[in-house]
């Protein structure tokens, strides 16, 4: 395949709210289920160990009309809930068998209890992500929480999952996660090679696809960006954080990028990339994903961090990425992003880094103003 | 002849002012200070160290009333806050830009920011900040949702274990040893209030009512949320119960006549407290239940603090609060109001602050319009920010609601 092409049915894939390839899966595999999965981050291998096909909710990406969601969903809360609403309460959920929330904010925790109630034929689950992870009995509750919502799924599929399922499940999870490093690797390396809206299109495709096939598809990519001609243009080098959990419009990034910047590194869909080194399998497999979990530092402002490290660690990371400035660029009404805006600007400040902060909603239709603003940016910054 | 009137006021007055009166000596006499939130809270096992305690949702909700919260408000946005983040934290966060000083005098500076991580993120956003400003050690107790028809025995387990560590903890902080004697008797006396605070509460199934479940409940649940664990609450409890009862038999009540009973969902407008309960009374609405007074615990079916299983109550305590039950499950807190407490209606309050709270409530709504037939209404303000309340807005919704409920009675007669 061409790269462009590539991107076209990444594009496509990505483009289809029906979820027609969940059915397309389905139809090929007769009588597996399939699992909507709400950012930010939630063990999707637990779902593909079921025999199921994990499918990422990323909301609706402003292709859609809201008729109902917004007679449920008050106007200070962030789209992404609305739009999940939404596409459940205009059967677009209808290729999914149920949904699992993980804790994230006090939005999805209640938006879970929503759909639970109004999309009667889910199976509706909501995991509890520990926050204490200093605690001594940390591993061992989430264990079990892994376990109960295994137990679950189990149910759902009238099977049962042996260690080696999973362990194969988190095999497959982790060859993911290897590429979509290198993929980002790639671009922080190429950002001329590798746009931020194309790695996206990339990652964002695996939502709807198997980890296996997406996997394939992000391999050949990568193989195909290394003969990938083109010359680096004189841009500023961003890193964007913020919008971990609802996704910015293409357009958006589209528009950073052109007005100046080439975005290198970022926390967009967080989840796929959570447990950023391989789990390690050690007999058993759920513990080892528990593990993995707890001791894992990727840091976001959906889990509690001991004092400083959230700012020290944006702070290293703006460094080790060797930025000129940092976009911090939240979902609007996202509180949990809102909230450490004011710890990471104070932080960038003291670490005299260049930083601007832009807002975003899915349904935002014109990119005009986070473009002048972006080239303002850009401009201080080249000519500081 | 009337003894006992007004002594829920009253008495709270007192504790409250002896309380802060303590707060604001503390530091100066190095004794030491934890902050901590009221859904989830611990506070036997602070008190067992001898912790002054500090409540940032209280003090926020006092400035509210007093009207100082948009003062503190807009100096936590001139600091870089978000106008849509909670406004509790923003006036918290600006009384401690403010270096303590607040309408009742002086805040003491923490030693111990304990988190209960329960039902609420925020919470969480709240005390990162704080433990940043302050310099002191924060200790997040995770205690997970209530997300199942039961709570696995593993969630509590982790909750105990944690209790242990922050115990550990307070030891460092305090230089004091736990006596396990002195948190049973803690956790006997906040039993020993938890039980007169039901009585209190279930005192309004009568009709009609001799107390507001909501708009006195939610002055009157002050001492449970913050004082749980001292005879000082116990004898309040007594008190309110004794002036309930006395209002019974002098048949007096929160408003001159109960013409309609209704439950309500969701936190009052603090800085606009009176307003909005005139807007109720002119109708002759009497709360006779709410969800807000639960948010500190739900007592109302059997739980309870337990002095021969301390650490396991205190865990079990932390995880029922309002918020951290799921959806579900508050919808079924609430019919069982509708129909335990005889009401007419649900008022829904939607706070844009509080997304745990507000975040769903129009979903109740539609259930019970259409699954239970009960009227449901649906109002918006905050709960701390004076901005969002409009009076004249909410007259106009008020008043419509109770007009057709009036006008519904009395084709049906
Ligand atoms: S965008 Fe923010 S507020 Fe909305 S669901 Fe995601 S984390 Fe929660």
């Amino acid at each position: 395949m061409l790269i462009a092409e590539i991107f076209d049915r990444c594009r496509a894939l990505v483009d289809d709210t029906d979820l027609s390839t969940v059915a397309a899966w389905k139809a090929a595999h007769p009588g597996a289920k399939a699992i909507g999965c709400f950012p930010v981050y939630v063990p999707t291998e637990l779902v593909h160990a079921a025999g199921m096909l994990p499918v990422g909710l990323v909301g609706g990406g402003g292709h859609i009309e809201m008729d109902h969601a917004d007679s449920l969903v008050q106007s200070f809360v962030c789209s992404i809930s609305r739009s999940t609403l939404e596409l459940g309460m205009t059967g677009r959920f209808r290729n999914l068998d149920g949904l699992l929330f993980p804790s994230i904010c006090d939005v999805a925790r209640n938006l879970s209890g929503m759909c639970s109630r109004n999309f009667p034929a889910l199976w509706v689950d909501y995991i509890h992500l520990p926050q204490n992870r200093a605690s001594a009995g940390v591993v061992d509750y989430y264990r079990s929480e892994l376990a109960r919502v295994q137990v679950g799924l189990d149910v759902l599929a009238g099977r049962t999952t042996t260690f080696d399922a999973l362990a194969a499940s988190i095999q497959a999870f982790n060859q993911q996660r290897a590429v979509l490093r290198d993929l980002h690797a790639f671009r922080r390396s190429f950002p001329w090679l590798l746009s931020t809206e194309e790695l996206h299109l990339l990652t964002n495709a695996g939502s709807v696809l198997d980890v296996a096939e997406h996997t394939n598809l992000l391999q050949e990519t990568l193989n195909l960006l290394s003969m990938r001609k083109g010359k680096p243009k004189d841009r500023i080098r961003v890193l964007l954080e913020g919008a971990f959990c609802e996704q910015p419009p293409l357009e958006l990034m589209k528009a950073i990028e052109e007005a100046g910047c080439w975005i290198v590194e970022d926390d967009l869909l967080l989840g796929r990339r959570w447990l950023a080194t391989d789990v390690t399998l050690n007999g058993d497999p759920l513990r080892a994903l528990a593990e993995s979990y707890v001791r894992q530092d990727t840091v976001s402002s959906v889990r509690h961090e001991r004092p400083r490290r959230r700012a020290d660690s944006l702070v290293e990371r703006a460094r080790e990425a060797r930025v000129d400035g940092v976009l911090l660029c939240s979902a609007k009404f996202c509180e949990p992003a809102l909230f450490d805006q004011v710890l990471l600007r104070n932080a960038l400040e003291q670490a005299g880094i260049p930083h601007l902060a832009l807002e975003f909603e899915e349904k935002m239709g014109v990119f005009e103003t986070p473009r002048t603003q972006v080239e303002t940016f850009v401009e201080s910054i080249l000519f500081a | 002849m009337a003894l006992y009137q007004d002594l829920g006021r009253n008495l709270q007055k007192d504790l409250l002012a002896k309380w802060y009166g303590d707060l604001a000596l503390a530091n100066e006499r190095k004794e030491p200070v934890a902050y901590l939130f009221v859904s989830g809270n611990v506070e036997e096992l602070l008190q067992a160290y001898g912790f002054h305690l500090v409540y940032p949702e209280i003090n926020a909700l006092q400035c509210g009333i007093k009207k100082a919260a948009g003062g503190f408000i807009q100096k936590a946005e001139e600091a870089g806050y978000s106008s849509d983040v909670c406004g509790y934290v923003k006036n918290d966060v600006g009384i401690a830009l403010a270096g303590g000083k607040w309408p009742l005098g002086n805040l003491p500076k923490p030693d111990l920011l304990v988190c209960t991580y329960a039902g609420c993120t925020t919470y969480m956003k709240w005390f990162e900040a704080l433990a940043q400003h302050f310099e002191c050690p924060l200790f997040v107790l995770d205690v997970p949702f209530v997300r199942d028809e039961d709570v696995p025995a593993a969630d509590i387990a982790y909750v105990v274990t944690q209790l242990r560590e922050l115990s550990v903890l307070c030891q460092a902080v305090t230089g004091r040893t736990l006596s396990e004697e002195r948190l049973r008797e803690l956790v006997r006396l906040s039993a020993e209030a938890e039980d007169l605070w039901v009585r209190v509460l279930e005192m309004a199934k009568r009709r009609p009512s001799p107390l507001d479940g909501f708009f006195e409940a939610v002055f009157f649940m002050a001492p449970i949320n913050v004082l749980r664990g001292t005879p000082e609450c116990v004898a309040y409890y007594e008190g309110v119960l004794r002036e309930m009862e006395e209002r019974v038999s002098l048949g007096i009540g929160p408003i001159p006549e109960e013409k309609f009973r209704v439950v309500l969902e969701g936190p009052p407008p603090w800085p606009h407290f009176r307003a909005f309960w005139d807007l109720f009374k002119r109708w002759g609405v009497t709360c006779v239940a709410s969800t807000y007074p639960r948010v500190g615990g739900i007592w109302d079916w059997g739980m309870r603090h337990d002095p021969e299983r301390p650490w396991e109550s205190i865990a079990t305590h932390a995880m029922n609060g309002y918020t951290n039950w799921n959806l579900a499950r508050r919808q079924a807190m609430m019919r069982r109001f509708v129909a335990e407490y005889h009401a007419d209606a649900l008022v829904l309050h939607s706070v844009k602050s509080c997304r745990a709270f507000s975040m769903g409530m129009a979903d109740t709504r539609e259930l019970f319009l259409r699954e239970d037939r009960l009227p449901a209404l649906f109002i918006e303000s905050d709960l701390a920010d004076p901005r969002y309340f409009s009076e004249a807005q909410l007259r106009t919704r008020v008043d419509a609601f109770f007009e057709a409920l009036e006008h519904r009675r009395s084709a049906r007669v």
